[in-house]
């Protein structure tokens, strides 16, 4: 069993969804609240990977960050190392295709808490960052739960974004699902059924999770 | 000592919505905010919190929380307000114990604690429940208390007894009456309002229809247009004189003349009570009826008559002593009497209820 690949995917997925939690949370919150009229347009670009080719989301992010470009080249000088082909750029990669799954979650559940609480929260003086940490999150706690794990399953799955950005360096970007295709490709099937079924059985898992907990947690009557 | 006032001066559009009010509230007691709904009763709370986005000027004792020009316009949590909403609004991720301790950690310091709350509203044996197991009367309690903790120097009551039981009503009523703190407070109840608010405040189409010692605007006839005739109806101030256990019946002199009505025993002989007749409750006469049995019979002056073109009814006032009798009665009716303002009438009292 070869751990290498599980454990680079556990990570990406582990990384990318602490970066979406920090970058999803206020663009889930400020969509929950806004009433301008780009909202519709936000919204759409950030469905966008749900629907795109992982191939041309994995172009284009290739474009964006080969060592030539305008980020890249920035990276590069930052840190000696290139974004494309690393560890780094996949974690890019993988926020931008992962990001609908973050804060979708998030912003139906910080629409369902409402105004409500958080003006009886002022009214008690709480200032609105203690009113969002006190009252909003924990009334959210199962949209967390439900953006992370689908955030981390989703990114556990990814294949296209991956192969296109970080291509297949063993300990830097070869996760599961490369793994399982270089397998294939080499007709190493019994390592390929090893992979392939931790990898079915754990999304499996995951989904009874998801909907397990909605089930369980009923929503706070107010 | 002056008394300090909460400055009002609101010309603002709301969405399809305008509220204009321009008053200055003092800031004791209870003042009532009553109107029909869709008036602008709760728009008027919600702007003073600062939940919409208005322009004018709101300042509580010389505090500006509001001033457009000065572009001014304090965040919610910093106005010392203290907000019951109709819908109690308790935190569900919370314990009642728990929403009261929220309160209780941001308060301004100087206020009742957990426990002098929890005793005054009888909430020992909920604290350890979850919000979602309560009764719709007890999260008002919860929610009541919760604000309460927070020593604000205003509240702001929305409907707050609306989901309680009679009983309990009168409970939190007395318990309000005895705060020290100003409120305005919410309601479309006329009862409730003559009950606890020595001032109120008529809203109507988002304008101030009326402001005043809460018995003068009860007797108001344009106010009573607004508020619904059926409730139209006077307070008046009666002294016990006598009970009479054999009928059950209590004795009250009404401007030097005597009424009966169903004995009440919290009062005793020479208390003051404020009695609630009800215009539709009041019949008039020209010459005092015999053979009746309606015991009431007041005799007064007819001090005003109004009557409307395309109404069946005529608003009668009439003069008792030093109170005041509103009556009912169909415009036809007045015509066959020739009443005019300024002659001697009977107004014949069918029934009235005690206010306190």
């Amino acid at each position: 069993m070869e751990l290498g690949p599980i454990w680079l995917t556990a990570k990406l997925a582990a990384v990318t969804t602490l970066v979406l939690l920090a970058l999803g949370t206020p663009l889930a919150w400020w969509l929950a609240h806004t009433q301008t009229r780009v909202k519709p347009a936000i919204e759409a670009l950030t469905a966008l990977p749900l629907v795109l080719p992982p191939t041309v989301l994995g172009f284009y992010l290739l474009i964006l960050l080969h060592p030539g470009s305008a980020i890249g080249s920035l990276w590069v000088q930052a840190t000696g190392d290139s974004l494309t082909f690393s560890f780094s750029g996949l974690v890019i990669a993988s926020v931008v295709y992962s990001l609908p799954f973050m804060v979708q979650p998030l912003q139906s559940a910080f629409a369902a808490v409402g105004r409500a609480p958080l003006e009886a929260a002022a009214s008690l003086r709480a200032s609105r960052l203690d009113a969002f940490a006190t009252v909003a999150v924990p009334l959210s706690a199962r949209g967390f739960l439900t953006a992370s794990v689908l955030t981390f399953a989703h990114t556990v799955g990814e294949f296209g974004v991956v192969l296109m950005v970080g291509g297949n360096i063993p300990g830097e970007t070869r996760v599961v699902s490369i793994a399982i295709y270089e397998h294939v490709e080499t007709l190493q099937y019994a390592d390929a059924h090893v992979l392939s079924a931790g990898l079915l059985a754990f999304s499996f898992v995951v989904l009874l999770v998801v909907y397990s907990l909605n089930r369980r947690f009923p929503v706070h009557a107010l | 000592m002056p008394s300090e006032v909460l400055e009002l001066d609101l010309n603002t559009s709301l969405g399809a919505f305008d509220l204009e009010a321009s008053l200055d509230l003092p800031l004791d007691g209870i003042t009532a905010v009553f109107g029909p709904s869709g008036g602008g009763k709760t728009t008027l709370l919600r702007t003073i919190a600062g939940f919409e986005k208005a322009s004018g000027r709101i300042a509580l004792a010389g505090e500006r929380w509001l001033d457009s020009p000065g572009r001014v316009d304090m965040p919610p949590h910093r106005r010392s307000v203290g907000c019951v909403f109709q819908d109690a609004r308790l935190f569900g991720h919370l314990h009642v114990d728990g929403n009261l301790r929220y309160a209780a950690r941001r308060a301004c310091p100087g206020g009742a604690t957990v426990d002098e709350v929890t005793a005054a509203l009888d909430l020992g044996s909920l604290l350890s429940r979850p919000v979602s197991e309560l009764s719709g009367g007890e999260r008002q309690r919860v929610a009541l208390a919760r604000t309460l903790l927070t020593n604000a120097r205003l509240l702001l009551l929305d409907e707050p007894l609306s989901a309680l039981d009679t009983e309990r009503k009168a409970d939190i009523l007395s318990y309000l009456e005895n705060l020290s703190v100003p409120m305005l407070y919410v309601s479309h109840a006329v009862d409730e309002v003559a009950l606890l608010a020595e001032r109120t405040l008529v809203l109507a189409d988002g304008r101030v229809r009326g402001f005043g010692a809460t018995r003068e605007i009860l007797e108001r006839l344009d106010i009573q247009s607004i508020t619904g005739r059926f409730e139209a109806g006077t307070l008046v101030r009666a002294r016990v004189v006598a009970h009479d256990p054999q009928y059950h019946l209590t004795t009250l002199d009404v401007g030097g003349q005597h009424i009966v009505m169903p004995m009440s025993t919290r009062l005793a002989a020479g208390d003051f009570a404020r009695v609630r007749v009800r215009a539709r409750d009041v019949a008039l006469a020209t010459a005092r009826p015999q053979a009746l049995s309606i015991r009431n019979v007041l005799s007064g002056t007819l001090i005003d008559l109004v009557t409307e073109e395309d109404s069946p009814f005529a608003e009668a006032l009439v003069e008792v002593g030093d109170q005041h009798v509103r009556a009912r009665i169909t415009r036809a009716s007045a015509d066959d009497l020739a009443l005019r303002v300024g002659q001697g009438v009977y107004a014949l009292v069918k029934s009235a209820t005690f206010e306190q």
